[in-house]
């Protein structure tokens, strides 16, 4: 390379390079892999039978933004103080943090910001513009009132039918209060109905849908009546006793009814409301009841910390029996034996117990003879068949809840409303109803964990047994806000990008462009040589690294 | 001349839980201490189109370093370069992939010509313009060595960089002063009775510079980029001779995955064969701590220049490298005894 300088020819005593002429070689033709990033399902997203988007409300909160957190929440779930108390979580059980030191207590988070959104007094907003159309709730359990939240939120008028005094369903009728305060679900139920346009007609049981659609010119119905009727198991019964119904049991203590519970009680059933009559049994009469299950403890049906919370309590349960008389006074049990698949089978040994009083608790099915009148047929013995969509096979008549195929828990019934209330909505607009889209689980094999620090977790406090068994005061406390964003930020975004900048500042080529906080990356695919590191070294698996085709 | 030595607070402040604490480039939840590679306006010293193998771990390495200096410096910086991969793969003619003044000479020479420019620089009365050298492990702790100790001696106003990826690269792969015993290379190869590299070989620069008594000698690790950009910046407000040298995977001379560069970085510092240290006038004055020490096999079975060591017979070169580690752990006391992290 030569100069001429005023007609002479200056050899140059060193080479000289423009500065950054290297971009002129574009080194993306050297890939083989291309990096592509992904958004993929959180497992706890994908586990919550209410739809939340557990992460994205969790990413509010690590910022110590509960308002945005309560409103995201309230997308899919209008009930967080309630939620935060009764749900199962299943969400935990996905975290993948259980992997390392233990799953996010979401459940715990969820019920902070449902109280803070009830002490500060955050409401939902009324609709932009009403529709004009009306919808048929019939319950107003938790599927009848997230349906009636869910149809507001569109515009839609609602009437909710509930046969019991007030709304609430099992979270009234079912849940004892140590477990869920009933003014926690109150100021939940009023902020719902706060947003105006739903009538509540309380004590009244429908008895034929369509007639009151025809007369009340009703657009589409959502059905949601609940488990309420005691499934019954043959036992003989002497000297005048009588059996109660578990579920009936708890209904006539929330009212304040008599109910028939004295002395030492027996409750026959292993599930979560033969846990649940256990324990308001304890409360009512003083005395340590018994539990009669068939099964043994593997059979439990009952959610594993209800069980453990009972027996602290003092609740006794007799596993591998069943009741074969009630007498004055006494019980006669039969012993059972468990074959290999965990079947039990009668023995032919008997045993007597004290028991004062026998409750049977041994599941629920619902009262379908409003739907037999629709001419519906069943699914199984107990239930009402209805599309992914939550639709009948009568257009318009939607249901969901206990009623119909599903795990029946409150939180699937949150589910099943807003599901059955976004269908209704679509139907109401003559719109077709949108194809589920699989989408790809973020597991814990797609991660690289090594960049999450150690952070033990964090459990709500919990009264002692000898304290909350007084009375039906709750048992368990709130974690601090401290505490629950310290939850929150052991959340570890599976699956979705949370802009470390971990692929931008290691790329050997910086072929990552940062385009600023909340807006990504992109990939500048002329100098990406596909070396794979950015997807190796991204902590929550969100790039994928795809197969070039030519 | 000397400067007060300036602390950084970027190891000491470690950010407790958000999430991924300090361990990622950035992290969203908090605004202090985000490292300079997370930030749009880093200035890609080393720009793209270089021709560096996938996954290198040099080109990332000097990247991190070279811009922390530019932000250190205003962009008053020179860079001395050493013959070397890192040469050779950022300026094949016609091109350069720098993006600031670039000086290349010889291979042995760099630490002699950035003393040169750093004095030059002084006797125009250009004191604010910095100079950096910097090379491979081959270039500067074998055919340089010489001049890297009169620089080190005359205590020039110099940053040296060593890149260390402990072996020759760009000619092959063949060994250098900094191979580890046992490792595979191409006049090192795994036959015989004592296949691979031979142990009880090799030299430790960081000590060496250290015996100059020099104002500041630090090792840093890709795999750990704040601690790296933390010591940069720290050298940068140092006058008189300084070392650092980085530790940087080479995917091709290793026989690991592309993709692993920043994987078998931080499984040799987590497993005590690469502590992380600094030291000032000849004393060591900050060691970075492990929480745990994993064992060396973890970081030597994904690598197929050690492949050999895991074949029936040769357990004793795994226990001598185990040793090596274990030997390391103690020295420079890595082990933590408070728990990071916990609240």
């Amino acid at each position: 390379m030569s100069v001429e300088v005023n007609g002479q020819r200056l050899i140059p005593f060193a080479t000289t390079l423009e500065p950054g002429s290297s971009r002129a070689n574009k080194t993306g033709s050297w890939r083989s892999l291309r990096p592509e990033y992904v958004n993929n399902l959180p497992p706890c997203n994908q586990a919550c039978p209410a739809g939340e988007n557990i992460q994205a409300w969790l990413s509010h909160v690590q910022r110590g933004d509960f308002h945005a957190a309560w409103q995201e929440i309230t997308l899919n779930n209008p009930m967080p103080a309630t939620m935060g108390r009764v749900c199962y979580h299943p969400c935990q059980s996905g975290c993948n943090r259980k992997e390392t030191d233990g799953g996010v207590q979401i459940n715990g988070t969820e019920k902070y910001i449902g109280d803070q959104a009830l002490q500060h007094g955050w409401q939902f907003a009324r609709p932009e513009q009403e529709s004009g159309l009306k919808v048929l709730v019939i319950g107003g359990g938790p599927g009848g009132l997230s349906t009636a939240y869910h149809l507001r939120r569109a515009g839609h008028s609602v009437v909710i039918c509930e046969a019991q005094p007030k709304l609430g369903g099992m979270l009234r009728y079912g849940i004892p209060s140590y477990r869920l305060p009933r003014e926690i679900l109150d100021m939940e139920i009023d902020r719902i109905l706060a947003m105006g346009n739903i009538e509540v007609r309380t004590n009244t049981r429908v008895e034929d849908i369509e007639a009151m659609k025809q007369a009340e010119g009703f657009h589409s119905v959502f059905v949601s009546v609940g488990n309420w009727i005691a499934n019954r198991a043959e036992t003989s019964i002497e000297d005048g006793q009588r059996m109660l119904d578990g579920i009936e049991v708890l209904r006539q203590v929330e009212n304040g009814e008599e109910h028939g519970m004295t002395g030492r009680v027996v409750v026959w059933g292993g599930g979560n409301t033969a846990i649940d009559v256990a324990r308001v049994a304890l409360r009512v009469t003083g005395e340590k009841p018994v539990m009669i299950v068939r099964r043994d403890m593997s059979g439990l049906r009952a959610h594993p910390e209800e069980i453990q919370d009972a027996v602290d309590e003092g609740v006794e349960i007799m596993v591998l029996s069943t009741i074969h008389t009630i007498r004055q006074g006494e019980v006669v049990l039969e012993k059972m034996v468990a074959d290999e698949s965990g079947r039990p089978h009668p023995t032919g040994e008997y045993l007597t117990i004290k028991g004062d009083s026998v409750v049977a608790a041994l599941g629920q099915s619902a009262e379908l003879s409003l739907m037999e009148k629709l001419g519906l047929s069943k699914a199984g013995d107990w239930e009402v068949a209805v599309s992914p969509a939550m639709m009948t096979e009568i257009p318009g008549i939607f249901a969901g809840g206990d009623m119909v195929p599903s795990i029946r828990t409150v939180t699937a019934a949150i589910g099943h409303g807003k599901k059955a209330a976004r269908h209704i909505d679509l139907w109401l607009n003559d719109q077709a109803f949108p194809e589920a889209k699989e989408r790809v689980i973020a597991t814990f094999e797609r991660m690289n964990t090594v960049y999450y620090p150690q952070a033990t977790m964090h459990k709500r406090p919990k009264l002692e047994a000898g304290v909350r068994i007084g009375d039906f005061r709750e048992i368990k406390g709130s974690l601090t806000a401290a505490q629950a964003i310290a939850e929150a930020q052991r959340c570890m975004s599976c699956g979705n990008c949370m802009e470390c900048d971990n692929c931008y500042g290691f790329c050997p080529d910086n072929a990552i462009i940062k385009l600023g906080a909340g807006k990504g990356f992109q990939i500048d695919y002329d100098y990406c040589k596909g070396c794979g590191i950015c997807a190796a070294e991204c902590p929550l698996g969100a790039l994928d690294m795809v197969m070039e085709t030519i | 001349m000397q400067s007060q030595i300036f602390h950084y607070p970027a190891k000491d402040a470690v950010i407790k839980l958000h999430q991924t604490g300090d361990q990622t480039i950035s992290n969203r939840l908090v605004d202090e201490a985000d490292s300079l590679q997370g930030s749009r306006e880093r200035s890609n010293a080393l720009d793209s189109g270089h021709r560096a193998c996938q996954g290198c771990g040099e080109a990332l390495g000097a990247r991190h370093a070279i811009d922390t200096a530019l932000d250190a410096t205003d962009g008053e910086l020179v860079v001395v370069n050493a013959t070397g991969c890192l040469e050779v793969f950022s300026t094949p003619y016609p091109q350069s992939a720098w993006r600031l003044p670039w000086v290349h000479s010889l291979f042995g020479n760099a630490a002699a010509v950035a003393s040169g420019v750093a004095q030059a620089m002084k006797m125009q009365g250009k004191e604010n313009v910095r100079v950096i050298a910097q090379g491979g492990d081959g270039g500067t702790t074998d055919i340089g060595m010489g001049c890297l100790s009169g620089m080190f001696e005359r205590n020039e106003d110099v940053l040296y960089i060593c890149y260390n990826n402990e072996a020759y690269m760009n000619t092959g792969v063949q060994r250098s002063s900094q191979t580890p015993g046992g490792a595979r290379t191409a006049t090192t190869m795994p036959v015989g009775e004592h296949p691979g590299n031979n142990f009880g070989t090799g030299k430790s620069v960081p000590k060496i510079a250290m015996a100059h008594n020099i104002p500041y000698v630090a090792t840093a690790n890709i795999a750990n980029p704040r601690d790296l950009e933390a010591k940069v910046r720290k050298a940068m407000s140092i006058r008189g001779a300084r070392y650092i040298e980085v530790f940087v995977p080479c995917p091709l001379g290793w026989g690991t995955a592309s993709s692993d560069t920043i994987k078998v970085a931080r499984l040799a510092m987590n497993c005590g064969l690469t502590p992380l240290y600094e030291a000032e006038y000849g004393q060591i004055t900050q060691v970075t701590k492990l929480a745990n020490v994993q064992p060396v096999n973890d970081y030597l079975k994904i690598q197929r220049r050690f492949a050999h060591m895991f074949q029936p017979g040769n357990e004793h070169q795994l226990q001598s490298i185990q040793a090596i580690a274990d030997a390391n752990v103690r020295a420079f006391d890595l082990l933590s005894s408070s728990n990071e992290g916990e609240e």
